[in-house]
């Protein structure tokens, strides 16, 4: 008995050594202790349903899908389908539209204070993962992914960054190269008293 | 007389009951009645609130407010939990619900919501905080038009290390990417390491299954991250090995640091607010309790401090316990307060050492242009000599 007792305090003792965070607190049992290796709910996805929701663009290209499209495609479409939220970027200042500008170099200095994807997105590809998951606004996921593709070169020559001529797809979409990106720093702060 | 009000009540049961619960009784019924002399409503499914109490959320266009200085005590009612949403609250059923894992993994996954809560379930008080919350344009702001992007829950849910361990996770992957079903399919990538840390995805709030507003019937909970990332009404979940750089990481969700753009800031730095006195409050000369909350994306509050002298001292303030991890933490401070013109203030410190700063110290660190996003400065009220009480604003740029 009295050895029991003994061997029972050491034992807390050693299991709160290996606890630092509850390190006076009372032992518990970890919570994980007779888990088994796999529980089994749920089951395995098929090839197809993955297929159907996988809709992401990587930076470096992955997830884009086959097709094209060019700038005066994108132009028309943008016309018809976006203008009237986002403007045609020669929009005075005090412009109100529903939609945040998309381009920033029509209308002069002043409008190149804005932060657009012009001046401020770092990766092209992400103008194709947004735009075809959920613009437009008032009808998300009915574009082609061809009329994405012009779109995306419309909005990315608007902005000055590729020629009317260059055409996106999903080889020359990721290598386009974003004003912006050498801005873009990962967060540093830390734990800690220091303020950042 | 009072046979014909009596049996009114009683007609009034039989009539149409359930329809008076829900609605609760009219203000205009409690303030004519005697109660000890009307039958009152049988007892009903759910409760109402007192027709008395008008606490509520402050909308706008793409968010709504919590009403900070009306709570008591640390969990924020479920209906009035802050919300912000990119494309509206979608109405998902129960029953077709499904959670996919995929990517980086062992085996790809597909998970009812009916699985989900077979695994061990786990529940536990933190906060959530939008990083856009910060508002100091005017001196007539309440701490809910101040910082009511946040607020508390208990939440319930399975640990989001005990799926991975499930599908497996291969050692390459770093990063997963979270996907929402509403109409902004809303996405971001978090560090694979916050899944072994303590990210949730949880099906109840606070008792009951998750609020549509809040995620409904399951969402990502980060406890202590920017409320964005704790993705609502969540789909998917693909391992990377490589952020997918989404809009909402991109265009959003970063900040100007000097000359740079500050991206993947995801937890919620130290703060505080007193919610009493504040504007649009009168107090009058003699005691006053102040009140307020603290919290911490970095761990648990260890000590508030106060000052009633505009910032030239400070004194601990007591600390109301639970005193939990990356959660609301109540703080109270008495007073006597001599009937001079004054300012009050709270500054919030955590168990990583680090102290609530000044807005001077946050631009000290972060440049003029700062802003947006990850405002965390200490929140000053000046007490007038007529006891009016009005938030100072603080100007950078
Ligand atoms: C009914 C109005 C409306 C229409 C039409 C519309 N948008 Fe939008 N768009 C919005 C709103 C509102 C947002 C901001 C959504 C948010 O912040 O969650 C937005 C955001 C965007 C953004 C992100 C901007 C940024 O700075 O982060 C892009 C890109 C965009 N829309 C492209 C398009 C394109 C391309 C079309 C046409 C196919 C389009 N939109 C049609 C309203 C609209």
């Amino acid at each position: 008995m009295q050895v029991n007792i003994k061997t029972y305090i050491l034992y807390s003792y050693m299991l709160c050594m290996s606890c630092k965070h509850n390190s006076n607190s009372t032992v518990v049992l970890q919570d994980t202790a007779n888990w088994p290796a796999a529980f089994g709910f749920g089951r395995p996805a098929t090839q197809a349903e993955i297929a159907k929701l996988d809709i992401d663009v990587r930076p470096d290209g992955k997830g884009l899908p086959p097709g094209a499209g060019d700038a005066a495609t994108g132009k028309t479409i943008y016309m018809a389908k976006c203008a009237a939220c986002h403007g045609i970027g020669a929009e005075p200042m005090d412009v109100k539209l529903p939609g945040p500008a998309l381009m920033n170099d029509n209308a002069g200095a002043d409008r190149n204070k804005l932060k657009t994807i012009g001046n401020y997105w770092p990766y092209a590809t992400t103008i194709f993962d947004y735009v075809r998951r959920t613009m437009p606004y008032n009808a998300p996921g009915t574009l082609t992914d061809n009329e994405v593709y012009s779109l995306t070169a419309y909005i990315l020559n608007a902005n000055n960054i590729i020629t009317a001529q260059t055409a996106m797809n999903a080889a020359s979409l990721p290598k386009v190269t974003m004003p912006a990106k050498k801005l873009f720093v990962p967060d540093n702060r830390h734990a800690g008293p220091e303020i950042r | 007389m009072l046979g014909g009000a009596a049996t009114a009540a009683v007609m009034l049961f039989k009539s149409s009951y359930g329809k008076m619960i829900h609605a609760g009784i009219p203000e205009s019924v409690l303030q004519s009645a005697d109660p000890t002399k009307t039958i009152g409503p049988p007892p009903g499914e759910t409760g109402t609130r007192s027709a008395f109490e008008h606490v509520v959320k402050k909308p706008s266009d793409i968010s709504s407010r919590t009403p900070l200085q009306d709570l008591y005590g640390i969990i924020t009612p479920s209906d009035r939990h802050y919300e912000r949403h990119h494309a509206g609250v979608p109405a998902i059923d129960p029953h077709k619900y499904e959670l996919l894992i995929h990517g980086m993994v062992n085996k790809p996954m597909v998970f009812t919501l009916a699985d989900l809560k077979r695994f061990p379930s786990v529940s536990r008080i933190c906060f959530l905080e939008c990083s856009g919350n910060f508002r100091n344009s005017k001196e007539t702001l309440t701490p809910q038009e101040i910082c009511g992007l946040t607020s508390q829950s208990e939440w319930t849910g399975v640990m989001l290390s005990t799926l991975f361990r499930e599908t497996g996770v291969q050692p390459k992957a770093s990063w997963f990417l979270a996907e929402g079903g509403d109409a902004a399919i809303m996405t971001r990538s978090i560090p694979v390491k916050k899944a072994w840390d303590d990210a949730m995805i949880v099906y109840a709030q606070n008792g009951e299954a998750i609020r549509p507003e809040q995620g409904y019937p399951a969402r990502l909970l980060l406890p202590g991250w920017e409320g964005n990332t704790s993705v609502k009404w969540l789909r998917r979940l693909e391992l990377s090995d490589q952020p997918y750089m989404t809009r909402e990481e991109t265009s959003k969700y970063t900040y100007a640091v000097k000359d740079r753009i500050r991206q993947f800031s995801f937890e919620m730095d130290a703060r505080s607010i007193i919610t009493f006195p504040a504007f649009p409050q009168q107090v009058a000369k003699g005691w006053i309790e102040i009140r307020g909350i603290a919290w911490s994306g970095w761990g648990k509050i260890v000590k508030v401090e106060v000052s009633t002298d505009a910032g030239k001292t400070w004194q601990a303030a007591r600390l109301q316990e639970p005193v939990l991890d990356k959660a609301h933490t109540g703080f109270r401070y008495l007073w006597q307060w001599n009937g001079d013109t004054t300012e009050i203030m709270s500054r919030a410190i955590d168990e990583t050492g680090y102290t609530q700063p000044s807005l001077q110290q946050l631009v000290n660190a972060r440049g003029t242009d700062m802003g947006g996003y990850h405002m965390n400065p200490i929140t000053a009220w000046v007490i007038q000599r007529d006891g009016k009480v009005l938030f100072k604003p603080e100007k950078w740029k």
